[in-house]
């Protein structure tokens, strides 16, 4: 591959943001992200209620309106699709509530673009980073981290992260039908390791966003541990997960 | 209750359990309406082997026999199964409205 070709092709990433109800933090969100990359950051409004969308465009991203909220996962299998068809050949998958830091999108999307790994997850707790989750969602990560450790034979440290970058090829994986859109994160871990994809983690900030969790009250939390773990079970019974 | 029928509510439960699992797998069914289901065939199982508990149920219920106990909590579940299924019909019967309204409108434009 001639070095223009190769520097045109590393420069083909779009930033990938879910975003329900954010009005008055995704400007900022979208300013952080701007100070580190001029790429294209495509914000998909989740059926928002408030001036999500209006915002996001008027900070210079490329909005898609979903009609009304298909969570959080299936937000993000949107603009998946739409980066597919737009021909982008990497993408970087962040939260748009300003937790994920900004400055992690270069570390995250360098080992994608020297092809070392399909996939980086940035993770809070790699180095022992200063991330304070709620004891309840902490114990949560560790269990599927360790799970999800255990399964894959490596250490995963931050099962739940949403701050991604991936290849055209994961990005097909993540808009097909084998995606759980339903809380995509330790099973897709799993998922990609049975499938053969190449993926690391990698130590990033996030700061702890001051957002309703998804994972507030408490049927949410038991149904997302029964979730998770049907989810893991069945991936582990699938032959097309299988290596 | 006899043996015969701990057995043949065993491989109910049981079955139902595994039927589900394998429609999870195959994704005809998605996990989110799995849930009552492997409840209803894990309350079977757990009620015929802990025959105790079943028994203070039916004495706690007023029912006669356990068996009948059986009965009204699998239909309980059922109750449920189809209040969940109503809810999420209604709300999808208004987001394919909506979408349906949506593709109209840009159809125009």
């Amino acid at each position: 591959m001639s070095e223009k070709k190769c520097e045109q092709q590393l420069n083909n990433f779009a930033v990938i943001m879910p975003a329900y109800n954010e009005a008055g933090r995704i400007s900022s969100t979208i300013a952080g992200i701007r100070r580190i990359t001029d790429k294209d950051i495509i914000v998909i409004s989740d059926g928002s209620t408030d001036d999500t969308a209006e915002e996001a465009a008027a900070a210079g991203a490329k909005v898609l309106r979903l009609p009304f909220n298909l969570g959080y996962g299936a937000a993000l299998q949107t603009g998946f699709k739409y980066a597919l068809e737009k021909g982008y050949e990497f993408a970087v998958q962040m939260d748009a509530d300003g937790q994920h830091e900004p400055s992690g999108i270069k570390e995250l999307i360098e080992p994608v673009f020297r092809n070392e790994v399909d996939v980086v997850i940035g993770s809070r707790f790699l180095d022992k980073g200063n991330y304070k989750a709620p004891f309840v969602r902490r114990m949560g990560m560790y269990f599927f981290g360790f799970i999800s450790s255990v399964i894959t034979g490596r250490k995963i440290t931050d099962p739940t992260s949403g701050f991604q970058a991936l290849n055209r090829k994961i990005m097909e994986f993540y808009a097909s039908d084998a995606y759980p859109v339903d809380y995509p994160d330790a099973d897709v871990i799993i998922m990609l390791h049975r499938r053969g994809y190449r993926f690391k983690e990698v130590q990033v900030t996030m700061h702890n966003a001051a957002k309703r969790s998804m994972h507030g009250g408490i049927i949410k939390p038991m149904y997302y541990i029964f979730k998770m773990l049907l989810s893991i079970f069945v991936t582990l019974l699938r032959k097309e997960d299988k290596l | 209750m006899t043996a015969q029928q701990k057995i043949a509510a065993l491989i109910m439960g049981a079955g139902l359990f595994l039927v589900i699992i394998e429609m999870v797998r195959r994704r005809k069914l998605a996990e989110e309406y799995s849930f009552l289901w492997l409840l209803t065939g894990l309350c079977v199982i757990v009620l015929v082997l802990w025959y105790d508990l079943l028994e203070w149920l039916t004495h706690f219920i007023g029912a006669m026999t356990p068996t009948t106990t059986l009965f009204i909590f699998g239909f309980l579940f059922l109750m449920l199964i189809n209040l969940h299924y109503s809810m999420k019909i209604s709300r999808l019967g208004l987001q394919v409205k909506e979408l349906a309204q949506k593709i109209a409108i840009y159809e125009r434009k």
